[in-house]
């Protein structure tokens, strides 16, 4: 058994259902899996849980280690990161893949650290490949590969020894599979082995919201970074957003700057889109925000400066003052559509 | 009761206020063009210790893992308020990534001993991972409580802390000792204080002395600037790895299970692109364009 290499992923659970996240990783593992000729196996913690099996399978799992259990009930760190840590040490997974949801990042590193493997985080692509040192190849390896340093580089990581190779993944980076209901896969139930001190944190009070924009489903997204210069002139996104029916969204440096909340981030470490057209307004295009709207079908980019990073993914480059550019936009398509 | 809080805090590059290239051509950090902060979210951390200690009592030691450099933060830390701090510094660590520094960490915590609670930012802007602080809880064997955005009540061994996320949050209850990873949301950290920014104004480790010397000619040696600045209370001590009791095989490169395989100039292939020039005209053409193609 231990020579079928193993792609395990954590499932997350949001409201009774598997996380979004959760399923475009399933997918992404099968993928991984089927190239190292390997099986996917799937974490599902929580109680009274058994009807996610079957979704499970059909995302592409294996095998699902299914850990059914009162105090699993809600995700704490201590009592879920026991039962992982117990599983990885006695089955060695190659690689594990979690969420890098607040769950996900809160719970893979306590993992990593007790079975010291190593860990990227907010991976936005992952490969299989080789990798030489010293005179010795490793063969398969997984290519963690994430923007780094300022954005300037895209830096490839591997674990050559310590394994499992872990690695989280943002919700929207990896493509989500259909699911294949015909799929079969084995369900096995583990007994969880908590003792008190997995059980000091209690969780007294848990409010969740839903949120208040919805850049994934937008078809369109009309963006604003640095160069919008002022929370003031950032209502000329939001017009702008309003007026094409898009939603409004915004690089790191606009949030940083208190323009905008976070939940409108696009990139690395925001939300990843996919609309028919991204409007960028004031944003150079640094990788880590690129990584999250380049898949767009239609980019337009809007900045005074001529050289930045931005225009060269832009199918429409608009060297100009967004705060002439945009009243214009919002005067023409007024006009249309009356 | 008094509480003893534990902060760990990181110099990192700006990686806001980027000026010129951040990377030189070699492919290697151009540290000229990043100004070193001290990390933002860890100035919410030592906020939220300080203030436990205005209402508890207690002592507020600040650490930090880095090069000789690294003093930076720590002297800013106790123009804040620190009651303690310690520069953790040794060839040894080059190379580490997070397991290797949570480990070093773990050992420089338990060499400190006589802690309450543990702080630290939610991530470091340079690299995002968030990774450091539940690591150095596990290898601890301590509690992590991540997005920490206020400690609620303090009573015995018992924290109630509330947590905050983006579309949530959280109350927990837990008992000391235990980790907190604090979010920038949590409070407003106080500047340093014109008193204490006097008070410490000498504040150097001992991997400064040579530079000193240059400033401060009248010591004449390492030793007589040392004895002075220790009886003022202005030396910020430096421990190595043999000093915390580290095994040398965890940390840096050894210690490190990610390798970096290649990293890649990020080149972009221009896409069909079109140019437009940016008045009325041109784009109302545009606009118009993008919904003859139904894309608007």
């Amino acid at each position: 058994m231990t020579n079928i290499r193993q792609v395990w992923v954590f499932i997350e659970r949001e409201a009774g259902e598997m996380a979004t996240v959760s399923l475009e990783l399933l997918s992404k593992a099968r993928e991984l899996a089927d190239r190292l000729n390997g099986r996917v196996c799937a974490l599902l913690f929580g109680h009274d849980i058994a009807d996610l099996t079957q979704p499970v399978i059909h995302q592409g799992a294996d095998l699902v280690l299914l850990a059914d259990h009162p105090e699993l009930e809600m995700y704490r760190t201590l009592p879920y990161a026991r039962v992982a840590i117990d599983l990885v040490q006695e089955r060695q997974p190659y690689i594990f893949l979690l969420g890098a949801t607040p769950i996900g990042r809160d719970l893979a590193p306590r993992i990593a650290s007790a079975v010291r493997a190593g860990l990227t985080a907010d991976c936005t692509a992952l490969q299989i490949g080789d990798f030489e040192r010293g005179g010795k190849t490793h063969a398969d390896l997984l290519y963690q590969i994430r923007p780094a340093f300022g954005g300037n580089v895209i830096a490839t990581i591997v674990n050559p020894q310590m394994h499992p190779q872990m690695a989280t993944v943002r919700e929207g980076v990896m493509r989500l599979g259909e699911p294949d209901s015909t799929r079969q896969g084995e369900i096995e139930r583990i007994e969880p082995k908590l003792d008190e001190r997995d059980l000091v944190v209690q969780v007294l009070e848990r409010e969740t919201w839903q949120p208040r924009c919805d850049l994934k489903g937008a078809s369109i997204i009309v963006a604003g970074g640095a160069g919008v210069g002022s929370q003031e002139n950032f209502w000329l996104i939001r017009e702008l957003a309003q007026v094409l029916g898009g939603e409004v969204a915004a690089s790191r440096a606009a949030v940083d700057a208190g323009f905008i909340a976070q939940e409108h981030q696009v990139g690395q470490t925001g939300v990843t889109v996919r609309p028919r057209l991204y409007i960028a307004c004031g944003i150079s295009g640094a990788v880590q925000h690129r990584a999250g709207m380049d898949q767009s079908s239609k980019i337009v980019a809007i900045n005074t400066d001529p050289d930045a990073p931005i225009f060269r993914i832009a199918h429409y480059k608009i060297v100009g003052d967004l705060k002439e550019v945009i009243p214009w936009m919002i005067r023409v398509y007024r006009e249309k559509a009356n | 009761m008094a509480y003893n809080c534990v902060v760990l805090v990181k110099q990192v590059p700006d990686t806001a206020n980027i000026s010129g290239k951040a990377m030189k051509d070699d492919g290697t950090v151009n540290r000229a063009a990043l100004p070193a902060i001290f990390n933002p979210e860890d100035l919410n951390a030592l906020e939220m210790a300080l203030q436990v200690r205005e209402q508890y009592g207690g002592q507020v030691t600040v650490l930090t893992m880095g090069p000789p450099r690294a003093a930076e933060v720590l002297r800013e830390a106790l123009y804040r308020g620190a009651d303690r701090v310690i520069l953790l510094s040794d060839r040894k660590f080059a190379g580490s990534d997070t397991l290797a520094t949570s480990y070093a960490l773990k050992c420089t915590i338990e060499r400190i001993g006589d802690f309450d609670i543990i702080l630290c930012g939610r991530q470091a802007i340079d690299g995002d991972t968030a990774q450091v602080g539940p690591q150095v809880a596990e290898k601890l064997e301590i509690p992590q409580i991540t997005y920490a955005e206020s400690i609620r009540s303090l009573q015995g061994d018992e924290i109630i802390v509330q947590r905050a996320f983006s579309l949530g949050k959280e109350t927990v209850r837990c008992t000391l000792p235990c980790l907190l990873t604090v979010v920038g949301s949590a409070n407003q950290p106080r500047p340093p204080s014109a008193r204490r920014t006097i008070t410490y104004k000498l504040a150097a480790t001992p991997l400064e002395y040579s530079a000193l010397l240059e400033k401060w000619p009248e010591f004449e040696t390492e030793e007589a600037l040392d004895r002075y600045l220790a009886d003022r209370s202005q030396k910020i001590p430096v421990w190595a790895a043999a000093d915390v009791s580290a095994d040398e095989d965890k940390l840096g490169i050894s210690g490190s299970p990610t390798k970096v395989l290649k990293v890649d100039y990020v080149v972009l292939e221009a896409v069909g692109s079109k140019e437009i020039q940016a008045t009325p005209e041109s784009i109302s053409a545009l606009v118009q364009e993008l919904v003859r193609d139904y894309i608007l």
